[in-house]
C-alpha cells in the first residue's frame, strides 16, 4: 500500500470527523429548552442569576464563532461537558463506564458472527443447492430480517425463564462482580451468554447471506475456471482462489458494521438490560441529557469514521489493485 | 517422431497409458447443454485426432462448438453441460467415464488451456508466478521453493523481464498476461495445450508475437497444440492441419495446405470467402446469409443445408456422411456423397 493511498484515506477521515464535530454542536443548539433553565429547573429564578449563568457558561456569546470556537477547544481537549443527568460527572467518565460492557458484548459479537457466518455462508454459496445452502439460507434469512429483540425475546422465555440456565439480564449477580478470581468470570459468561448469542445470531444472517452471494458470484469468474482446468481439489480452489475474493467485499462490511454497532445493539442492550452504550442512550434520551447523546453521536460518528478508515487500510491489503 | 516426442517427457505418462496409441482421439463426441426447453446439441457427433507434435486448428463462425469441443477433452463444463455420448481417448486411455476426481490427473498436467481473456483468467489478487507455480506444487508435488523456480524460468521463457516477476495480472499489458498464460499452460509439461481464442482480446502486433511465441515454443517443447480461432490467418500460419466445424459438426477436415487452397465442402469455401484479403480487391468480401440453427431442433438433414447455396434434394432429409479423400481431408458433404 503507498503512502499515498493511506495518507488520502486519512486526510478522507479527519475532514469528515471535522464535519461531524461542526454537526454535533450546530444540531444540540438547535434542539428546544435552554441548558440552563434545565439545570436551575426553578420557575422563580431571576433573571440576574440566569443572566449570570449564561454569562458563566459563555452562553450570552454569539453562537458562531465564539461558542463553536470554545465547543472545539473543549472536545479537542476531551472536555465533554457534564452530564445533566447523573449530576456532577462529567460526560466523559459517563460513556466510559458504558463502553466496556458495549465493547465486550458487541466485539465478542462480531468476531463470532463474522467467522460462523463467513464460513456457513461461503460453503452454501460454494455448494449452491446442497443441504447446507437450503437449510443454511433459510435460517440466515430469518434470521437477518428479525430485529433484535424477536430474537432476544425468545431466548430469554426459553433458556433464562424456562430452564432457568441463564439469568434474564444484567451484567452481573449481586455482589457477583466481587467474587474471586474464576467465580466473577464465570458469573459474567453467565449473563453474557444471551444478548451475545441475539447479536450473534442476528449477524450471522446478515453475513452469510452476503458471503453466500459473494461466492456465487465468484464461482462464475474466469479464474476459477482457470483453476479446475489446473486439475487442483475443489477445496483449494474454494480457499486459494474463490475464498480471497469473495471476501473482499465482506471486509468492507464488517468494518463499517463494527463501527454501528459501537453505539450499541440498542435492543439487544435493552432487552437483556445490559449496561452498555445502547441503554445509556435510551435513557439520556429520556432524561433529555443532551451533553451525554452529543458526547454518544460524536462516539459512534467517529468510530463509524475509524472503522471506514480501518476497511480502506484491510481492503488494500487484500487487493494488489487499490494499492497505488 | 512420435517416440521422440514423448521421450521428452519430464513427467511419466499416465498409469494405463498405451504407448503405443495415439496421442488424442475423439470419437463421435457430444456434449449437450440442459436448457429449460431442452438438450442444446452443442457438440454432436464430432470426431478427430491430434498426434504428437502436430498443431490443429479448430475454426468455425461463433457458437459452433469449437470451445465446448475443447473444454469437453478434459470436461470444465458449465454445470448444465453433459458429454452425451462418444469417447475422448488420450494415449489409449479413454477420458469420458471417468469421474472428476480421476479427471484431475489428467488436467493440466496432460492438457492444459491458454483462455481468451488472460486478464479475467487470471487470478486478480495473486502474484502471477504464484500462479504459475501453483500447478507445479500441488500437482507435481514439488517444494513451493522449487516451484517459484519453475515459476521464474517459464516467465522467462516467455519473454517477461525478471523485474516484473512480483506482478500482478493487472499490473502486466495485455501482451504480457498472456505471455503469462502461456508460461502457466507449459508448468507442468503438457502433452497437449490448447490455445482458446489466445490472441483474440491482442492489437495486431501483439498477435503476432504471441503467435510466433506459441510456434516456437511447440517447436522447441515439442508440443502438441489445439487452437481455436475465428481468425483463418492464424491457422494458416500455425496449424497443420485444420478442422472446419459448423452448428456442432465437422464440416471438412484436413491438412491447411489442402484445405485453404482446395476447400471442398460449400461451408468452408463460404467461410474462406468471407475472411479478407489484404492483398485482393475488398468488393471480393462475400457474407453467408442466414444464421447458424437452432441447435434444440436442428435440422434432420445437413446443417447447412439451409444457408447453402448448393443445397439439393437430399441435403434436408439425410445427414451426410464423412467422404474421405486421398489427400488426407475428409468431408462432410452430399456433394461428395457417392464419390472416393
Amino acid at each position: 500500500m503507498s503512502a499515498r493511498y493511506l495518507g488520502q484515506r486519512l486526510l478522507q477521515a479527519i475532514v469528515t470527523i471535522a464535519a461531524i464535530v461542526l454537526l454535533n454542536f450546530l444540531l444540540f443548539r438547535l434542539m428546544p429548552g435552554s441548558p440552563e433553565r434545565i439545570l436551575l429547573r426553578n420557575p422563580n429564578l431571576s433573571q440576574q442569576v440566569v443572566e449570570a449563568t449564561r454569562a458563566r457558561w459563555g452562553l450570552d456569546k454569539p453562537l458562531i464563532p465564539d461558542q463553536l470556537v470554545s465547543y472545539i477547544g473543549s472536545t479537542l481537549e476531551g472536555d465533554l461537558g457534564y452530564s445533566f443527568k447523573f449530576r456532577g460527572q462529567p460526560v466523559t467518565s459517563v460513556i466510559a463506564d458504558r463502553v466496556g460492557p458495549t465493547l465486550l458484548l458487541v466485539g465478542l459479537g462480531e468476531l463470532i458472527s463474522a467467522i460462523v457466518g463467513i464460513a456457513i455462508g461461503a460453503y452454501a454459496g460454494w455448494r449452491r443447492g446442497g443441504l447446507v445452502d437450503r437449510v443454511g439460507s433459510g435460517v440466515s434469512l430469518v434470521l437477518y430480517s428479525m430485529p433484535y429483540f424477536v430474537i432476544g425475546m425468545p431466548l430469554i422465555v426459553i433458556f433464562a425463564a424456562g430452564l432457568g440456565w441463564f439469568p434474564t439480564s444484567g451484567m452481573t449477580s449481586v455482589g457477583g462482580g466481587d467474587r474471586p478470581f474464576p467465580d466473577n468470570i464465570i458469573d459474567l459468561a453467565r449473563h453474557l451468554a444471551l444478548p451475545l448469542a441475539t447479536v450473534s445470531l442476528g449477524l450471522i444472517g446478515q453475513y452469510s447471506i452476503l458471503m453466500r452471494s459473494s461466492i456465487i458470484e465468484t464461482r462464475s469468474e474466469d479464474y476459477i475456471t482457470t483453476a479446475r482446468a489446473k486439475g487442483l481439489r475443489d477445496g483449494r480452489v474454494l480457499r486459494a482462489h474463490a475464498f480471497p475474493n469473495a471476501m473482499l467485499p465482506m471486509v468492507t462490511l464488517i468494518a463499517i458494521n463494527l463501527g454501528y454497532v459501537i453505539g450499541g445493539a440498542i435492543t439487544a442492550e435493552i432487552v437483556f438490560s445490559w449496561p452498555g452504550l445502547g441503554t445509556l442512550t435510551v435513557t439520556a434520551l429520556q432524561a433529555r441529557d443532551y451533553p451525554v447523546l452529543q458526547g454518544i453521536f460524536l462516539l459512534v460518528a467517529v468510530s463509524v469514521v475509524v472503522a471506514n478508515l480501518a476497511a480502506d487500510i484491510i481492503y488494500g491489503m487484500l487487493d494488489p489493485r487499490v494499492r497505488r | 517422431m512420435t517416440a521422440e516426442i514423448r521421450g521428452r517427457r519430464q513427467w511419466p505418462l499416465p498409469k494405463q497409458a498405451d504407448p503405443s496409441a495415439p496421442l488424442l482421439k475423439v470419437e463421435n463426441l457430444q456434449t449437450h447443454f440442459q436448457l429449460g426447453r431442452g438438450w442444446v446439441k452443442a457438440v454432436d457427433g464430432v470426431s478427430f485426432g491430434l498426434d504428437d507434435g502436430e498443431a490443429l486448428g479448430l475454426v468455425g463462425e461463433s457458437g459452433c462448438g469449437k470451445t465446448t469441443t475443447a473444454l469437453s477433452l478434459v470436461r470444465l463444463l458449465p454445470s448444465n453441460g453433459k458429454i452425451r455420448g462418444g469417447s475422448v481417448e488420450l494415449f489409449g486411455i479413454d477420458l469420458v467415464p471417468k469421474t472428476d476426481r480421476q479427471l484431475d490427473r489428467y488436467r493440466w498436467r496432460e492438457i492444459s488451456i491458454v483462455f481468451q481473456g488472460a486478464m479475467n483468467a487470471l487470478n486478480p489478487v495473486v502474484q502471477v508466478r504464484r500462479q504459475i507455480a501453483e500447478p507445479v506444487q500441488y500437482r507435481l508435488n514439488q517444494s513451493e521453493s522449487a516451484s517459484l523456480k519453475r515459476a521464474d524460468e517459464l516467465l522467462d521463457m516467455v519473454g517477461i523481464p525478471s523485474r516484473r516477476l512480483g506482478a500482478y495480472p493487472h499490473e502486466l499489458s495485455g501482451g504480457m498476461r498472456q505471455r503469462a498464460m502461456i508460461a502457466m499452460a507449459l508448468a507442468c509439461d503438457p502433452a497437449i495445450v490448447i490455445g482458446d481464442e489466445p490472441t483474440t482480446a491482442l492489437d495486431a502486433m501483439v498477435q503476432a508475437q504471441i503467435l510466433v511465441l506459441l510456434e516456437q515454443l511447440r517447436r522447441d517443447l515439442g508440443l502438441s497444440l489445439i487452437l481455436i480461432t475465428h481468425d483463418l490467418s492464424v491457422v494458416a500460419e500455425t496449424c497443420d492441419r485444420v478442422l472446419v466445424m459448423y452448428a456442432g459438426r465437422v464440416a471438412e477436415e484436413g491438412p491447411v495446405s489442402r484445405v485453404f487452397t482446395e476447400p471442398r465442402h460449400p461451408y468452408t469455401r463460404k467461410l474462406l470467402g468471407a475472411f479478407p484479403n489484404i492483398r485482393s480487391d475488398r468488393r471480393t468480401l462475400e457474407t453467408i446469409p442466414g444464421e447458424p440453427p437452432d441447435l434444440v431442433n436442428p435440422p434432420a438433414g445437413c446443417r447447412f443445408a439451409p444457408r447453402c447455396a448448393q443445397a439439393m434434394p437430399v441435403c434436408s432429409g439425410t445427414p451426410p456422411p464423412e467422404v474421405s479423400f486421398d489427400d488426407g481431408v475428409r468431408v462432410a458433404c452430399h456433394l461428395f456423397g457417392t464419390t472416393a
